[in-house]
C-alpha cells in the first residue's frame, strides 16, 4: 500500500522550482553566457554552489572534478558543458541518496512510534500535523503526543493540527514533564491498538546539554513500555538553515543514538536546503519528507529519484 | 556565540602572528583560510569577497612589510573591517512622540518573532515604558494564545480580537486601546511570511501603512545560511525596516548571517536573542561582537551584566563578612544564586576572553550548579555556618540527603575551602580589582570546576 497514493509530483516540482532556478537555472545561464570553462567561469560556478548552502567542501569537490574533466576531455559546446556539470552534481547527490529506498509505509508493527526532534522554529508541530494527516489518509489510526511542555501555547497549536488531521491527541497541560506525556501517549496507543504514535517535542538548541538530556529521558521512559521504540526519529530541518544544520544533525543524532530521517521544511521559500546534501553525505541520514507549504497536504514524501529528476528537469 | 568562527580565526591569526614578517604571499595564504572560515560560517559569498578585498588592500597599502609588528597590524585591520561590516557603533531603538510609539516585528516563519516581541516588551518595561503587545499573527494556529501566555508571564497586556481575520484592523484597534489605557508603546507581532509570498508581503505593508510604526524590526534566525541576504533584501525593499534582530544566538552557529545582512541591507543589528527565557535579550554591540569573532571575548558585556543583576546590598553584606574573615556555606550558596541570576553559565562564559576557545561551542551542564546547591542545602544550619565540624559521618549523611556520592560532597567542601582561602587574599592581588568591583569572588569560574 502506498503511503502517498496521490503523490503530487507537480507540487513537489512547484516547491522545488526556486531551488532549481537558483542552482541549475543559474548554471545554465552561466554556461550560455560564458560558453567556455575558464577561471572566471569556475569562480562564478563556485558562487552558485556556495549560495545553495551545500557547503564549501562539497563545492570545492565539484569544482575540482569539473576542472579536471574539462582539462582532460576538452568540453566545448554548451550541451557538453551542461552535461558535464549536471553529471558531477548528480554524482554528489546520488552518493548521498541512492542507497536509500523510499520510505516503506507498509507498517505492520503496532504501535509504530515516531519521535520528532529539532531546534526552535523549524516547523516540527506543523510537520506533525501534516504527517498525521497523511497517515490518516493511508488508513492508519494515529495518536499524537504533545510533549512540548515548554513553549507557550504549543499544546493549543498541536491540538488545532490534530483536529485538522482528524486524529487523537494526548496532552496534559498541567504537566511540565514531557517524558510523562510521551509515556501516556504510547501507553494509550498500546491499550487502544492505535497504529501510529507521533511524539512532538519542544524545540531545543542542540548545544544545550540539559535539554538534550531531557530528550534522552523521553526516549528512555517510553522504552519502558517496549524496548524497541521509537521506531523512527525524525530531525526537522528548516531549508533556510546554513552550515549549522550539520551540527544540529550530529548533536541530535548523538543524543538519540541515531536519526532515521530528516524532514526538510519551508522549501517553498527562497532557501535551497543544500545543507541536507552535506548531512546525507557525512552522516548517511536520508531526507524522508519535504514541506512545501502551509496547508495540511503540503508535506511530500521525499523520493531521491524524483527529487533529482525534479531538480534536473528543464 | 560565533564560537567556532572565533576558534578558527584564532588559529589562522596565530599563524600570522608567529610569522613575524608579513609578505604578500602569507597574506594571501591567510586570507584564503579566512575565506574558508567565513564560508563555513555562512557569510554571503559576495560579502566575503568584498571583505577580503578590503582587508588585503588595507594590509598592503599600509606598508605592512616595514611595520614593527606586522602580525598585530593585520589582526587590527581584520578586526576593524569586521566592526565596519557589523556596523560601526551601537544603534538604539527609535521612538516617536506619538502615543503610542509603535514597533513592528516582521520576518520569516519560525525566526522567533513572538518570543522576541515578549522579550522586547519586558525589556522596555524595565526601562520605564508601558508596553502593549498586539497579536496580529492570525494565521499560525495558537500564535495569539502563545503571545497571551507570554504577556501574562511578563505582566504586559496583550491586545487581540477573537476571530478577527484582518490584521490591519487588529493593529489599528490596538492603537486605540493604547490611547484609552494610557500605554505609550505598542509592539505589533506579525505573522511569519515568506519574502516571495506577494499576498502576505502586501498584508504586512498594509499594516505598516496603517499604523506608521516608528520602528520596524526584521527578526532573523542566526542559524540562517546564504539565503539570509535574499530574505533581508526582499523584506527591506518592501518595508524599508529600521533594524535587525538576531535570534537563537545561544546556539553554536557561527552567525555569518549577521555579517551578511548588515553588509547587504545596511541596517543596524539592534538586539540579539540569547536564550529561551524572557530575560535572555541583549542589545547588540557590533564592536564587542567583532572582538568576539576574533576570540577576544567580551568582558564589557560580562561586567555590565554582573552589575545589572547583582544585588548590591547582599554584596555589601558579603564584603563585610569577608573583611571579618567569615565566609561560610550560606555565603557560598548566596554567591551561587547571584551568579545564576546573571544567566546561564554558558552565556556568561562566552563573554570571557579565551573561554570560547576552551569550550569549543559546548554548553556547560547547568546541573553541576544545581548539585552544589543541593549539597549545601542538605547541610544543617550549624554545619553551614561552621564547616569545620563536617566530619566523615556528616558528609555521608549530606551525600545521602542530596542524592550524591560522598566524593561530590568532598569536592564541594574543597571548593568552598579554596574559595574562602582566596577570599582572605582578596585585597592583596591587584588583578582581582575588577572582580572585586563586580562583587564577585576571584577566580569563581575556576572554583566551579566545570
Amino acid at each position: 500500500m502506498g503511503f502517498f497514493d496521490k503523490f503530487k509530483f507537480s507540487k513537489l516540482k512547484e516547491g522545488l522550482t526556486k531551488t532549481k532556478d537558483d542552482l541549475f537555472g543559474k548554471v545554465n545561464r552561466l554556461i550560455k553566457a560564458k560558453g567556455k570553462i575558464d577561471d572566471d567561469f569556475l569562480a562564478q560556478l563556485e558562487e552558485i554552489f556556495i549560495s545553495s548552502d551545500i557547503g564549501y567542501d562539497t563545492a570545492e569537490v565539484l569544482i575540482t572534478n569539473i576542472k579536471e574533466r574539462t582539462s582532460k576531455d576538452k568540453y566545448e559546446t554548451e550541451e557538453e558543458l551542461n552535461g558535464l556539470i549536471q553529471d558531477e552534481l548528480k554524482k554528489i547527490f546520488a552518493q548521498s541518496t541512492s542507497e536509500f529506498k523510499t520510505f516503506d509505509f507498509n507498517i505492520t508493527k503496532k504501535p509504530y512510534v515516531i519521535m520528532i526532534v529539532g531546534v526552535n522554529g523549524v516547523g516540527k508541530t506543523t510537520s506533525i500535523g501534516k504527517l498525521a494527516y497523511n497517515f490518516k489518509n493511508a488508513g492508519k489510526s494515529v495518536v499524537i503526543g504533545s510533549a512540548d511542555t515548554f513553549r507557550a501555547a504549543a499544546n493549543d497549536q498541536l491540538e488545532i493540527w490534530a483536529k485538522r488531521a482528524g486524529v487523537d491527541i494526548i496532552q496534559n497541560p498541567k504537566s511540565s514533564d514531557p517524558a510523562a506525556v510521551a509515556f501516556d501517549t504510547v501507553k494509550s496507543a498500546v491499550t487502544k491498538g492505535t497504529d501510529i504514535v507521533i511524539i512532538d517535542t519542544a524545540g531545543r538548541l542542540h548545544n544545550k546539554s540539559h535539554l538534550m538530556e531531557e530528550l534522552k529521558k523521553i526516549k528512555r521512559v517510553i522504552q519502558k513500555i517496549t524496548p524497541d521504540i521509537p521506531n523512527e526519529i525524525f530531525l526537522v530541518i528548516d531549508a533556510t538553515t546554513g552550515q549549522n544544520g550539520l551540527n544540529q544533525a550530529k548533536e541530535f543524532s548523538k543524543a538519540m543514538e541515531g536519526l532515521t530521517g530528516i524532514i526538510l521544511t519551508k522549501l517553498d521559500g527562497t532557501a535551497k536546503g543544500g545543507i541536507v546534501i552535506k548531512i546525507s553525505q557525512e552522516m548517511g541520514v536520508p531526507v524522508r519528507f519535504i514541506g512545501v507549504g502551509e496547508q495540511i497536504d503540503d508535506l511530500q514524501e521525499f523520493d531521491s529519484e524524483n527529487f533529482i529528476k525534479a531538480l534536473f528537469e528543464k | 556565540m560565533f564560537n567556532d568562527l572565533s576558534t578558527k580565526l584564532e588559529g589562522v591569526l596565530k599563524k600570522i602572528r608567529g610569522e613575524g614578517k608579513i609578505t604578500e604571499k602569507n597574506i594571501d595564504e591567510s586570507l584564503r583560510e579566512i575565506r574558508r572560515v567565513l564560508f563555513d560560517a555562512d557569510v554571503n559569498y559576495k560579502v566575503v569577497t568584498s571583505f577580503l578585498d578590503e582587508v588585503k588592500k588595507k594590509s598592503l597599502g599600509q606598508n605592512v612589510l616595514l611595520s614593527i609588528s606586522p602580525g598585530q597590524l593585520i589582526v587590527k585591520i581584520i578586526n576593524d573591517e569586521l566592526v565596519t561590516l557589523l556596523g560601526a557603533e551601537k544603534a538604539d531603538i527609535k521612538f516617536s512622540n506619538d502615543i503610542p510609539s509603535i514597533i513592528m516585528m516582521v520576518g520569516l516563519q519560525g525566526s522567533g518573532k513572538t518570543t522576541f516581541s515578549a522579550k522586547l516588551a519586558r525589556y522596555l518595561k524595565s526601562k520605564g515604558r508601558q508596553p502593549v503587545l498586539a497579536a496580529c499573527d492570525i494565521y499560525r494556529p495558537a500564535a495569539i494564545e502563545q503571545l497571551k501566555v507570554l504577556g501574562k508571564q511578563i505582566d504586559v497586556p496583550v491586545f487581540s480580537i477573537d476571530g478577527e481575520k484582518d490584521a490591519v484592523k487588529i493593529s489599528k484597534e490596538a492603537i486605540n486601546y493604547c490611547k484609552q489605557n494610557a500605554r505609550d508603546t505598542l509592539l505589533i507581532d506579525t505573522a511569519g511570511r515568506l519574502s516571495i509570498d506577494e499576498e502576505m508581503m502586501n498584508e504586512v505593508k498594509a499594516i505598516k501603512d496603517a499604523v506608521k510604526p516608528a520602528e520596524i524590526l526584521f527578526v532573523v534566525d542566526s542559524m540562517t545560511g546564504q539565503d539570509a541576504v535574499n530574505t533581508a533584501k526582499n523584506f527591506n525593499e518592501k518595508l524599508n525596516f529600521d533594524g535587525v534582530v538576531l535570534t537563537k544566538l545561544d546556539g553554536d552557529t557561527r552567525g555569518g548571517a549577521a555579517l551578511s545582512i548588515k553588509a547587504v541591507v545596511q541596517k543596524p543589528i539592534k538586539f540579539a536573542g540569547i536564550g529561551e527565557k524572557l530575560d535572555a535579550l541583549e542589545e547588540f554591540h557590533p564592536d564587542r561582537m567583532a572582538g568576539r569573532i576574533l576570540g577576544k571575548g567580551d568582558i564589557v558585556s560580562f561586567v555590565e551584566k554582573a552589575q545589572a543583576e547583582f544585588d548590591l546590598s547582599e554584596a555589601e553584606k558579603m564584603e563585610e563578612k569577608l573583611s571579618k574573615n567569615k565566609f561560610d556555606f550560606d555565603d557560598f550558596l548566596m554567591y551561587i544564586k547571584q551568579i545564576r541570576k546573571m544567566g546561564s553559565l554558558t552565556s556568561l562564559l562566552s563573554m570571557i576572553p579565551g573561554a570560547a576557545k576552551a569550550l569549543q561551542g559546548k554548553e556547560i551542564d547547568e546541573k553541576v550548579i544545581v548539585r552544589i546547591e543541593a549539597i549545601i542545602q542538605s547541610m544543617t544550619k550549624e554545619e553551614r555556618s561552621n564547616p569545620k565540624i563536617l566530619n566523615g559521618m556528616r558528609r555521608r549523611r549530606i551525600a545521602n540527603g542530596s542524592g550524591n556520592q560522598i566524593q561530590e560532597v568532598n569536592k564541594v567542601i574543597k571548593q568552598y575551602e579554596d574559595m574562602s582561602k582566596m577570599m582572605k587574599g582578596f585585597n592583596q592581588n591587584k588583578a582581582m580589582g575588577m572582580m572585586k568591583k563586580m562583587k564577585l569572588p576571584p577566580n569563581f569560574m575556576n572554583q566551579m570546576k566545570f
